[in-house]
C-alpha cells in the first residue's frame, strides 16, 4: 500500500513537473527573444482550455458521465467574473480584484453546477448527455438577454435594450448579444502576469483534481462509475460522489472561463456554444479517459493545431480534421494499439540483442 | 384559431425534425453510436441534387437518385475508414470524437468545393399548398410530403427491422454485440448496412430541408443534426416510431414557445421541456427500460 | 495502456519541438514592400463576409500596385487571418499575421472580433474595418478607423429615413438576437424610432442557432398590423424571411441596412421575393457608375463568377483609403509600425476619398462620415431612392 501511495504523489509531481518545465522553457524562450507573437498570444489560451479539460475529465474519466454542456459552466464563470471586475474597477487595486473575481468566477459556476448536477444527475448514459448539452444551451440563451449596468442609483438588470434606462453617468457593462467588452484593459497593469497566472492556475486545478482523486471521496466516485449497483450495495451515496466531482468540475470550469473573459477585450456569449463544450471533450477523450496529463498535453496540442496551420490558408481546417481522424483512430483503435506495441516490444527486442552483442 | 395555426406551423416544423431523426435513430439505435457527422451527411446530399440539377442539368427524379446512392455510399465509406476500427476501443467515447473529426471533414470539403456563400435551393417539389376553413388555414405543399414521406419511412423501417432477416440481425447486434455473432450474424454486414440505411434517408432529408428552408451553405447540416440528436433521445434511443413522434413534438413546443412565451428565449424553451420529460421519464418518450444486471 | 500513454507523449514532444522551432519572423533586410493583413471569418457561419473582403482586398492592392503602390512601395497581401467570428481566434489570427510581417490591417470583418483585436493593436498597428459595425470596434486606440456605418448609425438613420420619408408609422422589427451586428443595430433602432415618429407594434427575434424557421415570428407581425419590417439581418437569413412572408402571404414593406446587399445574388434566389424591399447601403452591385462596374467586373474574374456585396465594396475603399493616407503621410516599408500607425493615423484625418461607397473623411474618433444610399429593388435591381 504504501509503496502504491508513492508511485501515485510521483506521478503527481511528475505532472506538475512537466508544466513547471513548459513554463521554465517558454519563459527563456520569451525572455531571449525566441517566441513568437502568435505563441506567446496562445499562451493564455492554452492555460483556459488545459484546465477546462483536466476538470472535464473529474466528469467524464472518474466520474463516468458524458458530460456536452462544460463550456456553459464556463461561461457563468466569465460572465460572473467579468461583471463583478467591472463593477469593482474603481473600487479595488488589480491584484485582489482579481483574485476575487477568480473566486466568484469559480463559485458562481460551481453554484450552477449544483443546481443543474441535482436533476442531471438522476439520469444516465446519452440521456444525461443530452440533459448537459440542454442546460448548456439554457444558460447560453439566458445570459444573451441580460443587460446589466450601474449608474448612481445602483445596479439595473433589464431583458431588452428598450428597457434598459440608466441615470446620466452610468455605464452600461452587459449588453445582451453585444456582451461585455473592455475587460481586459481593466487589467492593463498585470496583462503582462496572465501568462504565470494561468500556469498557477493549470498547477492548481492538478492539485485540486489529483488530491480528490487519490483522496477517500475519488474512490469513492471512482466505484460509482465502475460498478454503480456494487457502489450503492456498500453503502456509497453514489448521487452525493457524483455531485461533488460534477460541482468542483464546474466550479475549475468556471475558473477556466475567468481566464478567458479577462484575457480578451470581448466576451460574447455565442462562442460558449456546445461547440466549444464538444472541443473540450475532444480534449478528454485524444488525451485518455481519467488521465489528467493527457487532457492537459492534447489541449495543447489540439488548441494549438489549427493555429500553427495558419500557412495552409483554406487548407488549414480541413487537415485539422484529417489529422483530429488520425490522431483518435492511432491513439484509440485497437489494432493501432497492437501495432504499437508490436513496434515497441521489436525495437526493445533490437536494443536487447544489441546489448547482448 | 391562432391555436391551430401555430400548431400546424409546429407540425410542419417538427416533420422535418422528424425525417432527419429517423434516419439519425438507425445509427444511433442499431451501432450505439452518436453519428455527430449525420447532419453533415445531410448537407452533402442536398449539395449533390443542387449540382445535379443547376450544374449538370439532369431530372429531379435522376437528381435524387443519384444523391440517394452517392450518400449511401459515402455512409458506407465513413463507417468503414473512421468508425470500424474504433468499434472495439475501450471506450465508446472515442468513435464520438472520431464523427466529430468526419464532421469537420465533410464541412471543410464542401467550403472548398462550394465555397461560403449561401445558395438558395431550388424547388424540387412542387406540390400545391392545400387551403382550409376558407382559407385561414394553409398547409405547405412540402409539409404533407415531408409528413407521408416520413410516415413511409417509419412503416418501412419498422416492418424492415422486425419482419426481414437483416432487420432481425440489427436488432440482434443493437442487443447483444458478441452474441449476435455467435448466433452467426455478422456483425460488419450488418453495420455497413445500418451506415448505409441511414445515410440514404439522410440524402432524402437534405432534400427536404432543404426544399422547406431553401437556403443551402456547408454548415446547413450541423444544427438539425444536433436536433436530431435532440428529437431521438425525446423519443427514446433506437425507438423508430419514437424518433418520429420526437421530431415532431420538438417542432410543435419551439414554435408553442416561440408563440407564447418568447421567440428570442425559444432554444431554452425546447431544452427545458426536453429536461422535464426526461426528468419524468429518463428514457425518453418510447425508449425501453433496462434492467442492470450486477 | 502504458505504451499509448507513451505515443501520446511522443507524438507530444515532436509536436512541442516543433511548435518550438517554428521560426519567429525575420525581417528582411532593406524590404521594399508593405504588408497588409485581413482578418475575417473565412471559415464557419460568416465564412462568406470574410472571403469578400479579402477577394476585394486582393483586387484593390493589384489595381494599387499597377499604379505606384503605396508613396511608390509595392503592397503584398498576407495570407488570410481566418478568425471563424471568434474574438480569441482574432487575437491569434492578429499575432500570427504580425509575425508574418503585417504593418496595417484591413480588419476586422465582424464586430466582436474587433473589439478584440482592437485592444491589441491600439496605438501599435494601424486597424482600418471595412465592416464592424459596433461602437467599440475601434475605440481602444486613436490609430483605429471605421469605413462602414455604426450600429447606432445605421439603426438611427433608418428610422430616421422610415419617419421622414412617411413610410409607415407602425413599425416590427425581426432580427437576430444572438448576432451583435444585427443586436446592435436593432437596439438602436428601436431606441431612435420613437423620436422618429414611429410605433414598433412588433419586436420579434430568433437566433442564429435557430434560423429556419420564421413561420411564428411573421404571424405575430402580420397579426400586429405592422405596415413595415425591418431586417437588420444578413442577406442569407433575410432571402429566407422574405421567401417565408411571401408564402405566409404578407403584404407588408421590407427594409434593411447594409447586411441586406448581396440578397439580389444569392445562387439560385427568386429575386421577385425582393421585390419592393428597401435597403440603406453604400454601395450597390448594379450601380452604373464606372468604378462600381469596373469593380465587379475584376470580382467576378477572381472568383469565378461571384458578385460582390458592400463587404466587398469597403474593403476595397479601405485599401484606396489607406493609400491615399500612405501617400500624404510619405511612409516607407522600412518604418516599424508604432511610426506608420501615428503617422497614418494623422494623415487619415485629412484623407478624403471618393470611392465605391460614396464620398468620405473621417473624424477624430475613426468614424466614417458618408451618407448611406437607400435603395429599392426594382425588376431585380437596386434603383436608389430619393
Amino acid at each position: 500500500m504504501k509503496t502504491k501511495m508513492n508511485k501515485t504523489t510521483k506521478n503527481n509531481f511528475v505532472t506538475y513537473g512537466i508544466v513547471i518545465l513548459l513554463f521554465v522553457i517558454v519563459q527563456t524562450l520569451s525572455a531571449t527573444g525566441n517566441l513568437s507573437r502568435l505563441l506567446t498570444g496562445l499562451l493564455v489560451p492554452l492555460c483556459v482550455y488545459t484546465i477546462a479539460a483536466v476538470s472535464l475529465n473529474l466528469v467524464v474519466g472518474f466520474s463516468g458521465e458524458l458530460s456536452l454542456g462544460h463550456a456553459g459552466f464556463m461561461c457563468v464563470g466569465a460572465y460572473s467574473s467579468a461583471l463583478f471586475s467591472h463593477m469593482t474597477a474603481d473600487a479595488l487595486p488589480s491584484v485582489p480584484r482579481f483574485i476575487l473575481a477568480i473566486l466568484v468566477g469559480a463559485v458562481v459556476a460551481g453554484i450552477f453546477g449544483i443546481l443543474i448536477g441535482i436533476p442531471v444527475l438522476r439520469l444516465r448514459g446519452d440521456y444525461l448527455a443530452i440533459v448537459t448539452l440542454a442546460f448548456g444551451e439554457i444558460i447560453k440563451n439566458l445570459i444573451n438577454i441580460l443587460y446589466v449596468g450601474v449608474d448612481a442609483n445602483g445596479i439595473h438588470v433589464a431583458t431588452t435594450s428598450a428597457g434598459f434606462k440608466l441615470a446620466a453617468g452610468g455605464k452600461k457593462i452587459m449588453k445582451g448579444a453585444l456582451g461585455i467588452s473592455g475587460t481586459s484593459a481593466l487589467y492593463k497593469d498585470i496583462k503582462g502576469q496572465f501568462f504565470l497566472i494561468g500556469v498557477i492556475l493549470v498547477l492548481l486545478t492538478l492539485f485540486i483534481v489529483q488530491n480528490l482523486v487519490n483522496s477517500r471521496s475519488g474512490r469513492a466516485i471512482m466505484s460509482t462509475r465502475d460498478n454503480r449497483i456494487a457502489a450503492e450495495s456498500v453503502g456509497i451515496n453514489v448521487t452525493k460522489y457524483k455531485l461533488l466531482a460534477f460541482t468542483v468540475s464546474a466550479a475549475l470550469a468556471g475558473v477556466a472561463g475567468v481566464l478567458y473573459a479577462h484575457n480578451l477585450s470581448m466576451l460574447k456569449v455565442s462562442v460558449f456554444d456546445y461547440n466549444m463544450s464538444i472541443l473540450i471533450l475532444v480534449y478528454v477523450v485524444l488525451g485518455g479517459i481519467g488521465n489528467l496529463r493527457g487532457s492537459m498535453i492534447a489541449a495543447i496540442i489540439l488548441y494549438a493545431l489549427p493555429e500553427l496551420l495558419r500557412g495552409f490558408a483554406n487548407y488549414r481546417m480541413l487537415i485539422y480534421a484529417i489529422v483530429l481522424i488520425v490522431m483518435m483512430l492511432f491513439n484509440w483503435a485497437p489494432a493501432a494499439r497492437n501495432w504499437r506495441s508490436r513496434m515497441v516490444e521489436k525495437f526493445k527486442g533490437g536494443k536487447m540483442k544489441k546489448e547482448a552483442a | 384559431m391562432s391555436f391551430i395555426s401555430y400548431l400546424k406551423d409546429g407540425i410542419s416544423l417538427g416533420s422535418i425534425y422528424a425525417i432527419i431523426a429517423l434516419g439519425y435513430t438507425m445509427v444511433y439505435g442499431i451501432a450505439k453510436m452518436l453519428n455527430f457527422a449525420h447532419g453533415d451527411v445531410i448537407m452533402v446530399g442536398a449539395f449533390v441534387i443542387l449540382t445535379a440539377i443547376t450544374k449538370a442539368g439532369l431530372p429531379p427524379a435522376a437528381a435524387i437518385l443519384i444523391s440517394v446512392v452517392f450518400c449511401t455510399v459515402l455512409g458506407i465509406v465513413i463507417e468503414k475508414i473512421a468508425y470500424r476500427p474504433l468499434r472495439k476501443a475501450s471506450s465508446n467515447l472515442a468513435v464520438l470524437i472520431t464523427a466529430i473529426g468526419v464532421s469537420y471533414l465533410l464541412q471543410n470539403l464542401a467550403l472548398l468545393i462550394f465555397g461560403a456563400d449561401a445558395k438558395s435551393f431550388v424547388t424540387v417539389i412542387d406540390v400545391p399548398s392545400v387551403s382550409l376553413f376558407g382559407g385561414q388555414l394553409v398547409i405547405k405543399g412540402i409539409t404533407i410530403v415531408t409528413i407521408v414521406v416520413s410516415v413511409i419511412i417509419m412503416v418501412a423501417l419498422t416492418f424492415f427491422v422486425q419482419k426481414t432477416k437483416p432487420g432481425r440481425a440489427m436488432q440482434a447486434v443493437s442487443e447483444d454485440r458478441d452474441a449476435a455473432q455467435l448466433m452467426g450474424v455478422n456483425v460488419n454486414a450488418t453495420i455497413s448496412l445500418t451506415f448505409a440505411i441511414g445515410s440514404g434517408l439522410a440524402a432524402i432529408a437534405g432534400l427536404l430541408l432543404c426544399s422547406a428552408y431553401p437556403t443551402l451553405t456547408p454548415y446547413t447540416g450541423a444544427m438539425p443534426g444536433i436536433k436530431a440528436f435532440v428529437a431521438a433521445v425525446f423519443g427514446g434511443i433506437g425507438s423508430i416510431p419514437g424518433a418520429m413522434v420526437g421530431g415532431i413534438l420538438l417542432g410543435v413546443i419551439e414554435i408553442f414557445g416561440k408563440a407564447y412565451i418568447s421567440s428570442q428565449v425559444a432554444d431554452a424553451i425546447v431544452f427545458a421541456v426536453l429536461i422535464i420529460v426526461l426528468l419524468v421519464k429518463p428514457t425518453g418518450l418510447f425508449g425501453k427500460n433496462i434492467q442492470e444486471k450486477v | 495502456m502504458r505504451n499509448w500513454k507513451k505515443a501520446l507523449s511522443v507524438t507530444a514532444a515532436v509536436a512541442m519541438a516543433a511548435t518550438m522551432a517554428m521560426p519567429v519572423s525575420v525581417f528582411a533586410e532593406g524590404d521594399e514592400t508593405f504588408k497588409i493583413g485581413v482578418i475575417g471569418p473565412m471559415t464557419g457561419d460568416y465564412a462568406q463576409y470574410g472571403t469578400n473582403v479579402y477577394n476585394a482586398a486582393q483586387i484593390a492592392i493589384n489595381e494599387v500596385n499597377e499604379n505606384g503602390g503605396f508613396n511608390g512601395y509595392q503592397v503584398e497581401l498576407l495570407a488570410a487571418g481566418d478568425d471563424m467570428g471568434d474574438p480569441e481566434k482574432a487575437v491569434n489570427a492578429y499575432n500570427d499575421l504580425l509575425d508574418k510581417g503585417m504593418q496595417m490591417l484591413c480588419g476586422t470583418v465582424t464586430s466582436g472580433s474587433c473589439i478584440a483585436v482592437g485592444a491589441e493593436a491600439a496605438e501599435s498597428t494601424f486597424l482600418f474595418t471595412p465592416s464592424a459595425t459596433a461602437v467599440d470596434s475601434i475605440t481602444s486606440g486613436s490609430n483605429e478607423f471605421r469605413m462602414c456605418f455604426t450600429d447606432p448609425a445605421q439603426g438611427a438613420k433608418s428610422a430616421q429615413y422610415i419617419g421622414e420619408h412617411g413610410l409607415a408609422t407602425k413599425v416590427a422589427v425581426l432580427y437576430d438576437s444572438m448576432a451583435d451586428y444585427n443586436s446592435g443595430v436593432h437596439d438602436s433602432f428601436v431606441e431612435a424610432a420613437e423620436e422618429n415618429g414611429l410605433e414598433v407594434v412588433a419586436d420579434e427575434a430568433y437566433t442564429t442557432d435557430n434560423n429556419t424557421d420564421y413561420s411564428v415570428q411573421l404571424k405575430k407581425i402580420a397579426d400586429s398590423g405592422a405596415e413595415l419590417l425591418f431586417l437588420p439581418n444578413y442577406y442569407s437569413d433575410n432571402a429566407l424571411i422574405l421567401q417565408q412572408a411571401s408564402e405566409a402571404g404578407m403584404d407588408i414593406k421590407f427594409f434593411g441596412v447594409d447586411g441586406m446587399d448581396g440578397i439580389l445574388n444569392v445562387e439560385n434566389f427568386d429575386t421577385s421575393l425582393a421585390e419592393g424591399a428597401m435597403l440603406l447601403t453604400p454601395f450597390s452591385a448594379t450601380a452604373e457608375d464606372e468604378a462600381s462596374q469596373a469593380f465587379v467586373k475584376s470580382y467576378n474574374e477572381l472568383t469565378g463568377g461571384e458578385t460582390p456585396n458592400q463587404f466587398a465594396a469597403d474593403a476595397y475603399d479601405v485599401i484606396y483609403a489607406m493609400k491615399a493616407a500612405a501617400d500624404a503621410a510619405e511612409i516607407t516599408p522600412d518604418m516599424a509600425n508604432e511610426d506608420i500607425s501615428a503617422a497614418m493615423s494623422e494623415a487619415m484625418l485629412s484623407t478624403e476619398l471618393d470611392g465605391l461607397t460614396g464620398k468620405a473623411k473621417w473624424t477624430e474618433d475613426g468614424e466614417c462620415d458618408k451618407e448611406p444610399k437607400a435603395f429599392v429593388i426594382e425588376d431585380g435591381a437596386y434603383k436608389e431612392m430619393e
